[in-house]
């Protein structure tokens, strides 16, 4: 059992590599989602050298007078803010509280998700239907107004976005989980291990989970860009944290200081299409991936 | 359902931070005012009376007293629902009918060049923030060509009377273009990509085979045999949708200053107002759980193969 599972997994290696990259060629929405996801990543990595400026630090133009709503210039790529700082430093830095968010929000969707789809799946009886009540409720909550309703509970952070996010989002991925484990608890190979004696958490978590992850990573794929709109949303009605530096807060202060009335449209076009580009990245990657797990499915 | 969600509601906002009577004292408020205070709001009770009093008062309609406007949070919820209401269902008609045209058209005009255009630009409306669309389209529209009023449902000061005639009154209607359109292209995206999957799908049926041997052309196919069958996942998200939105809406209504539901709820959270903002937060919720079943009996009308009770 064991020696002929890993023997599979070599030989399988070559193969699902093979496999991949002839899915980037195949799949060039894909290709492009994942291109846009390592740009926005070395960024975010890279913010400190990329800024040009503190995105923090209060500009100023001469003696006592601050820098604000300076036009787009080679100094300052896309302006200034009315409280005179660098759209375009803070633009950067923003990326990393957004991958951040997106990233670990999905982490957590994924991990919920996936243990009550496979606890549920496998078990039946009342746990099934506990889990399945459960679900049933939280998806029909109202999604914002929930997340708006949690974050008054505690402070402003970004750990509560994260959180109400992972809160609200994994039934969707409980649900699919849970289908495909009900029909793969029946396959011979699962009986062949409960009759050899495996333990039921063993069952689920070495035999029929492996089998279960490229779909968890389909939907978790989906949940980085539901969580960077959720932090964007939250930040922009003012729930987000004030500390950090995100697309939502700058959509926020522009918004709140004339930016459109004014005009200013390099201080409010450039985040929200950075918001736009990731989240759309998730989209494209999910809809590849999607025809790469089910082929059958087509178009 | 609806139990459990009020029930939750109302653990949640036992939680909220600070003591609402402070919004009402000032300084120079004695202990024994406050602790009035607290009385009258039935706050000095253990938290299952408390409860129970909750339960009781919601199914008798009763949703309490704002802590900041000092009026029935049932008259602000009902002032503020007739808009939310007019947003929605206009944006959602719009969204719907040209979401399910260009879905079919774009089946129909599978591989062209229109297509490839197509389908990223509606993903692309997916993606973005609705509040970012109405920025753009109030920067636009109403600060740089001056169209469209920036805020608000009607002119201030403008007098009406009676509800229905300041929701049919040009003034409101010329408010609603802009968030309504905010609203639909954010949308549009949905009915657009589920109507031409489906499409896709039901083209491969073997009627529609049968429609194309009986030599009837493949427009006519299109739109009499294959359109009509595409449209029940269509119609069942316009139900699911309706639910949705309004509590989706909370943000496109804060950029439009629009006095709706979710406006009420935002300030209420922000201003620790709990009865309003409990009181908005069951509205949305009910509407939303009202929606999804209406969904599931709307999708076993149309398509008598799915009945409700052998759905789980």
């Amino acid at each position: 059992m064991q020696s002929a599972s890993t023997v599979a997994a070599r030989a399988a290696k070559p193969g699902s590599v093979r496999r991949v990259s002839g899915f980037l060629r195949s799949q060039p929405f894909a290709f492009i989602g994942i291109a846009i996801y390592l740009l926005f990543a070395l960024v975010a990595i890279f913010a400190d050298q990329i800024a040009t400026h503190d995105p923090r630090e209060i500009l100023f133009s001469g003696a006592y007078r601050v820098a604000r709503y300076l036009p787009a210039s080679a100094t300052h790529f896309l302006g200034t803010t009315a409280g005179g700082r660098d759209v375009f430093s803070q633009l950067v830095h923003g990326t990393r509280s957004a991958l951040t968010v997106g990233v670990t929000a999905a982490f957590f969707v994924v991990v919920l998700g996936t243990l009550f789809g496979l606890l549920s799946g496998y078990l039946g009886g009342w746990v099934d239907r506990l889990i399945m009540r459960i679900a049933d409720v939280v998806i029909s909550l109202p999604f914002l107004p929930f997340v708006l309703v949690i974050s008054a509970l505690t402070r402003p952070s970004t750990t509560t976005l994260v959180a109400s996010v992972a809160l609200l989002l994994w039934p969707n991925t409980a649900r699919v989980i849970r289908s495909q484990v009900l029909s793969l608890r029946e396959r011979g190979w699962v009986e062949a291990a409960r009759v050899t004696g495996c333990s039921p958490t063993r069952i689920i978590f070495v035999h029929i989970a492996p089998q279960i992850a490229p779909l968890a990573a389909l939907y978790g794929s989906i949940a980085v860009g539901w969580a960077i709109l959720t932090e964007a949303s939250a930040s922009f009605l003012g729930f987000g944290d004030p500390n950090t530096i995100s697309w939502g807060l700058m959509l926020q202060d522009a918004f709140n200081n004339q930016a459109l009335s004014r005009g200013v449209w390099a201080w409010f076009i450039p985040p929200g299409l950075c918001i736009v580009s990731l989240v759309l990245a998730g989209f494209l990657i999910s809809r590849g991936s999607e025809k790469l797990l089910f082929p059958k499915l087509g178009d | 359902m609806l139990w459990a969600i009020a029930s939750l509601t109302f653990l949640l906002f036992r939680l909220m931070p600070g003591d609402p009577t402070l919004n009402f004292l000032s300084e120079s408020f004695s202990e024994e005012m406050r602790l009035a205070l607290l009385i009258s709001f039935g706050l000095d009770k253990p938290l299952h009376e408390q409860y129970g009093l909750y339960m009781l008062s919601l199914l008798q309609g009763d949703f309490g007293v704002s802590f900041l406007q000092k009026r029935p949070v049932l008259d602000i919820l009902l002032e503020a629902l007739p808009n939310t209401a007019a947003l929605t269902v206009s944006a959602l008609v719009v969204a719907y009918a040209f979401g399910i045209i260009a879905g079919a058209y774009l089946a129909f005009a599978r591989g062209t060049v229109v297509e490839g255009i197509a389908i990223p630009a509606a993903l692309i409306t997916r993606a973005a923030p609705e509040f970012w669309l109405g920025m753009i389209l109030l920067a636009w529209l109403s600060f740089g060509l001056g169209i469209f009023p920036a805020s608000g449902a009607n002119t201030a000061g403008s007098e009406f009377t009676s509800e229905w005639a300041r929701l049919t009154s040009a003034d409101f209607l010329w408010h609603l273009v802009l968030p309504a359109l905010t609203l639909a292209l954010y949308l549009q995206g949905l009915p657009l990509l589920l109507m031409r999957a489906t499409m896709l799908e039901v083209l491969n049926d073997e009627f529609i085979v049968m429609a194309r041997m009986k030599g009837l052309s493949r427009w006519a196919i299109v739109m009499r045999h294959a359109a009509r069958n595409a449209l029940l996942p269509v119609a069942t998200a316009f139900a699911l949708g309706l639910g949705q939105s309004f509590g989706g809406n909370v943000v496109i209504e804060t950029v439009f200053s629009w006095p709706g539901l979710g406006r009420v709820l935002v300030s209420a959270v922000q201003g620790a107002d709990y009865p309003l903002a409990q009181g908005a937060f069951i509205m949305i919720a009910g509407v939303l759980v009202l929606m999804n079943m209406v969904a599931d009996l709307l999708y076993a009308w149309l398509d008598p193969r799915v009945s409700v009770g052998a759905k789980r």
